[in-house]
């Protein structure tokens, strides 16, 4: 049944692209295909739990490449990718029909990458479906990006490239050592005593898959992807497929149990130091843009940092920390949402203003009310306001990191850290981090004011003046994203 | 069934602000409508529960289903006991009066009112759930959304610069307090191993002091934000740009109280243990500079509201101060009798400043006693109440915090002393310039006595001002053990506070006189000239910390970001695959199409290869 999932897009792309079929309305129907199929898969295996043991969905004629819903992530990564998947085509606005074709035939098979690799249990199709994701990204930036797009696809190409062969020498490390090729396995073999092991396996890991979530310092081809790329394409990438690399290290860390802590940890305080990184560098880093794009391109860099602070609770425990899983799969399935819902306003906001230089804009909610109160809610959403999702998915987070912790003596050889861990009763590395990460949360709110400040408010300025209307699916695309930003809002764990 | 009626509480006014956003965009006064009526429908279930009409406990509802060991699930759940359930006749009376009070005031726009109306509604949501919270994590969500709703509602006029300003200004510096309110959540889940107000006094005895004093420091931090505290109190005067019925509702009675609130509530439940020597120090000090410093600089403001707005923060400091010395009753005391008369000195302000065109400037009214008979009295009632004039509501709260102080420390009485004082000086100026005299200027010489929406709220309030500080109010509100409400006892603290109010009063009759000057003769020095710049705290920080801290911090990251980690890494990458790249020349076209395909083939290159090395694949 699974198959589905992804054949029907392939085959709706190659209908576009080879068979000439209207673009907009096979992606459409595609799109459509692939939301209630998601929806209905995800439902069923929420309220009946034994069905997703029974695990595949779709063996592949007896091969071992099958898909399934019972890795603990899979079900939450495949609500994401449908519904971004579904509003990303239906607020498909390409320049021309040639464009049209080529936009949708990408996002297609972006979504249809990236839905493989999350419903994948063997490692190698995993790795392979991402890899096949990537190509429209790199193509899309560089034929329709915005800016100095060849160097940025460039720069993006050779950088997730080598993160990919990085990642994929970790990978083969890994599964030649544990002799096993899937994650269902690797659990397996690790409850019957194969523990892995290797610093440098692990270092392969974490700097391969960290490097496409564009963890701190590997982040420099993230943002200016995400601002140039064209709108359907930043909404997927940055919403959806570039939560694959957070999926892979938390599946395995599930795979492995308690044996994570003794194979990642070795990495984990410098991960800490890393994903502050994220957090606080990129954090004033997004402060100084002036571009609508750049400035969300980077907050979605900064906002991975919470997720690997999660990761890294979850390591610290040895797996013992299931809020941390949990509160990272509401983050990624919150952050996929308001950051495509983000993308596909700016795309909207540039049609009508023509530039996205936020000092030119200003008091563009007087033109198009509905437009700021969209923009508004996703850019709550995304600092981190209560009743909508990321808050749930970040509060959960947050709490984990003190799983476990009791006051006690500072547990820092001497130092300042020492000093500080000291004031509060003896914090460890994670709850010292969570604190320092806590300030995230005040640089949040001041980019994302100012930017709604600048574009929405104050007297109507010379770009806003451009402004008309928004089209009828410019409006449903973006209300379909907002309602499952309220809906995960208020009722965040109905589908862990 | 019944007993889950007062889920009503929060979940009306957020059907409401839902429908007013979505549906009644082109109807104000269905918008109106729905708003005031949800706020009488609150208020009357407040009432039925407080006479004991309605009884029972509500069901917890279990939001985020997380319980592990050591972790509570989080709950939402409510409190419902006495403390909470006279804030929320505090909360839902004052809501409903400034509702109605709005209609008048806001009729000139009406094409925004369903915005209005709905971020009241928001607000009304939001403050009840930090009021009727059962533990820290509901208190934190409600905190985050009052702080949403004040956003929206200080930045109505969002096309206005300064307003707009103002509203982002509020709600970072709230969340700077955030950040330390959340450090503090999470403390006290680590440290009491709960978050529920109801479990949390057990075994306080166990933690070292240091562990305690962190945790409720690191909670006032929220405090010090909502409440607006030295030194995160800029934001309150700039939020006197929004409409003055939320000024009245918001940033007078109820949100900068909740710090306050959420203070006496931790003392209740964690035990006076908890607040350690070192933190009552730091937060009665912190109260007591707020109080000095606010009433210096409201003593040389010329815009009414901000007179009021520099007031109210200077009666937050009074209250933060009896928290730090542990006179909950006393902080709850004042916090009672404080919205009841601010509320009316603001709504008082607003009608005023309708009828004069919308002028704030004091010294373009004048003479308003004779036009607007009933604004003056209900105003000069708010007046007397704030001054502590003997037998009105403010006298005898703020008499009990001076108690505590002289009690405790009497520094912080006479400092108290001195503030007081100060308040008489600052309001018997505004009531001279403004109700005295002649009008300076030609809005003040039409202006007359607002409608029915406008004075009913008036006088309603008038009443609560003068009678909530009586015994037989008083010991109804304040729900603490063994506290009952001064009557006139003859002692240090009482000729005190007298001295300070002759002091107070003669001054200012001796500057000002019977409000025939047109321009202030205390301006023009230096000292006028820092006061009137706020001591120049605002400009430090929009100059050094916002300015020089964080833009130019900013920008030094961005540049090293872009030169060297962007340069150094990309600039390594294509080192390392132009070196790959002669080898394999042959292969790269320099198409990027050409180049994608190949990684296409490879990959699929990797599949067969590994399938082929690894049948078990």
């Amino acid at each position: 049944m699974l198959i589905w999932l992804i054949l029907v897009p392939v085959i709706a792309a190659a209908l576009i692209g080879l068979a000439k079929a209207p673009a907009r309305l096979t992606a459409l129907a595609s799109a459509t295909f692939t939301l209630i199929m998601g929806l209905w898969a995800v439902i069923s295996t929420t309220l009946n739990p034994d069905c997703a043991e029974c695990a595949c969905w779709s063996t592949f004629a007896g091969h071992d490449l099958q898909f399934t819903l019972a890795l603990p992530l899979s079900r939450i990564m495949l609500l994401l990718s449908v519904i971004v998947t579904f509003a990303a085509i239906l607020g498909l606005k390409a320049p021309d029909k040639a464009a049209e074709r080529s936009w949708s035939v990408s996002a297609l098979l972006l979504s249809t990458g990236a839905i493989g690799a999350f419903l994948s249990d063997n490692i190698i199709s995993f790795y392979a479906f991402h890899e096949l994701a990537l190509i429209p990204t790199f193509v899309m930036i560089g034929y329709y990006g915005r800016g100095d797009r060849r160097t940025i696809a460039w720069t993006a190409t050779v950088y997730l490239g080598l993160a990919s062969m990085v990642l994929l020498a970790g990978l083969l490390l890994l599964c030649s050592q544990m002799g096993v090729w899937s994650f269902s396995a690797i659990k397996v073999a690790v409850a019957a005593g194969t523990l892995p092991t290797g610093c440098l396996t692990a270092g392969l890991l974490l700097v391969g898959f960290g490097t496409l979530v564009s963890l701190f310092p590997f982040h420099s081809w993230a943002a200016p992807a995400y601002a140039s790329a064209p709108t359907p394409i930043a909404m997927l990438h940055a919403g959806v497929l570039k939560k694959f690399g957070l999926y892979g290290l938390f599946t395995l860390a599930w795979a492995f149990g308690p044996a994570c802590e003794s194979f990642f940890g070795c990495w984990n305080n410098l991960l800490l130091v890393l994903l502050l990184g994220n957090v606080l560098w990129v954090g004033y880093v997004t402060v100084a843009q002036t571009r609508l794009d750049d400035m969300l391109g980077n907050s979605s860099v900064m906002h991975m940092g919470y997720i690997f602070l999660a990761f890294a609770a979850y390591v610290a425990l040895g797996g013992n920390n299931e809020l941390a899983f949990k509160g990272a799969a509401v983050l990624m399935l919150a952050h996929g949402l308001t950051i495509a819902l983000l993308f596909l306003l700016t795309g909207q906001i540039e049609k009508q203003t023509r530039t996205l230089e936020m000092d030119s804009m200003g008091g563009l909610a007087q033109k198009l009310p509905g437009l700021g109160f969209i923009f508004g809610l996703a850019g709550l959403a995304s600092i981190g306001l209560p009743l909508l999702a990321n808050f749930a998915g970040e509060f959960t987070v947050f709490v984990s990191c003190f799983q476990g912790w009791t006051f006690g003596e500072p547990q820092f050889e001497s130092g300042m850290l020492n000093t500080i861990s000291g004031w509060f009763g003896g914090l460890g590395p994670v709850q010292l981090a969570l604190i320092f990460a806590l300030w995230g949360l005040v640089i949040s709110a001041i980019y994302m004011l100012r930017a709604f400040r600048r574009i929405f408010e104050g007297p109507v300025g010379l770009a806003s003046e451009r402004a008309t209307a928004l089209s009828c699916t410019d409006k449903l695309s973006a209300a379909f994203l907002a309602f499952f930003i309220v809906l995960f809002g208020i009722f965040p764990f109905i589908v862990l | 069934m019944i007993q889950n009626l007062p889920w009503l509480f929060l979940l009306l006014p957020l059907a409401v602000a839902a429908i007013d956003w979505l549906f009644f965009k082109k109807c104000a006064c269905c918008a109106a409508a729905l708003s005031i009526l949800s706020a009488l429908g609150t208020f009357g279930l407040c009432i039925a529960y407080l006479t004991g009409l309605c009884t029972g406990t509500p069901d917890v509802y279990t939001w985020m289903p997380i319980a592990t060991e050591g972790m509570p699930s989080l709950s939402l759940g409510l409190l419902m006991d006495p403390l909470a359930m006279r804030m929320m006749l505090v909360v839902t009376g004052i809501g409903l009066l400034v509702h109605i009070f709005s209609l008048g005031y806001m009729k000139g726009d009406t094409s925004n009112h369903s915005r209005y109306f709905a971020g009241l509604s928001i607000f009304m949501f939001s403050m009840t759930m930090i009021v009727l919270a059962d533990n820290l994590a509901m208190t934190f969500i409600g905190w985050e959304m009052v702080g949403f709703s004040s956003y929206l509602l200080i930045g109505h006029w969002f096309n206005k610069e300064s307003a707009a300003d103002a509203a982002k200004k509020a709600f970072i510096t709230n969340r700077v307090g955030d950040f330390g309110f959340l450090i503090g959540i999470l403390l006290t889940m680590g440290v009491f191993g709960t978050l529920s107000f109801s479990e949390m006094g057990t075994g306080t005895e166990a933690i070292p002091t240091a562990v305690l004093t962190a945790t409720v420091l690191c909670l006032f931090c929220g405090a010090i934000g909502k409440s607006a505290q030295f030194p995160l109190h800029v934001w309150l005067p700039d939020a006197m740009e929004g409409p003055t019925p939320v000024s009245a509702l918001i940033h007078a009675a109820t949100m900068v109280a909740a710090g306050v609130y959420m203070m006496v509530r931790l003392q209740v439940s964690m035990g006076e243990g908890a607040f350690t020597e070192t933190a009552c120090l730091v937060i009665a000090g912190v109260g007591a500079i707020t109080a000095v410093l606010a009433a210096l600089m409201a003593v040389q403001q010329d815009d009414i509201k901000r007179v009021l707005a520099y007031s109210t923060l200077s009666q937050l400091g009074y209250m933060i101060m009896a928290v730090g010395l542990l006179a909950g009753e006393a902080a709850m005391f004042h916090l009672y009798t404080h919205a009841w008369f601010k509320a009316l000195l603001f709504l008082g302000a607003g009608a005023i400043i309708v009828r004069c065109h919308h002028e704030q400037d004091i010294w373009k009214m004048g003479g308003l006693g004779n036009r607007m008979p009933i604004t003056t009295v209900c105003f000069l009632m708010g007046t007397f109440a704030l001054i502590a004039i003997p037998g009105f509501s403010g006298f005898f709260s703020k008499e009990l915090i001076l108690d505590a102080a002289l009690e405790k420390c009497p520094f912080f009485f006479w400092v108290g002393a001195g503030v007081a004082a100060l308040t008489t000086f600052y309001m018997a100026r505004l009531c001279i310039i403004t109700f005295c005299g002649s009008a300076r200027a030609h809005g003040a010489e039409h202006a007359k006595d607002g409608g029915f929406t406008m004075s009913m709220p008036l006088l309603l309030l008038a009443v609560m001002a003068v009678i909530s500080g009586f015994g037989f109010v008083a010991d109804y509100l304040v729900p603490f053990e063994g506290f009952h409400a001064h009557g006139f006892e003859l002692g240090l603290p009482f000729y005190v506070s007298m001295g300070a109010l002759v002091v107070g009063l003669l001054l200012a009759f001796v500057i000002y006189g019977c409000g025939k000057r047109s321009k202030d003769p205390l301006s023009g020095n230096f000292i006028s000239k820092s006061l009137r710049e706020r001591l120049y705290i605002d400009k430090f920080y929009d100059k050094g910390i916002i300015g020089i801290l964080q833009e130019c911090g900013a920008r030094t990251i961005e540049f090293a970001d872009s030169a060297i980690i962007r340069g150094l890494f990309a600039q390594g990458a294509a080192w390392f695959t132009g070196k790959i790249g002669m080898l394999l020349s042959w292969i790269q076209g320099g198409s990027l199409r050409a180049y994608s395909l190949i990684i296409g083939i490879g990959v699929i290159f990797v599949i067969f290869l590994l399938a082929y090395t690894f049948p078990s694949l």
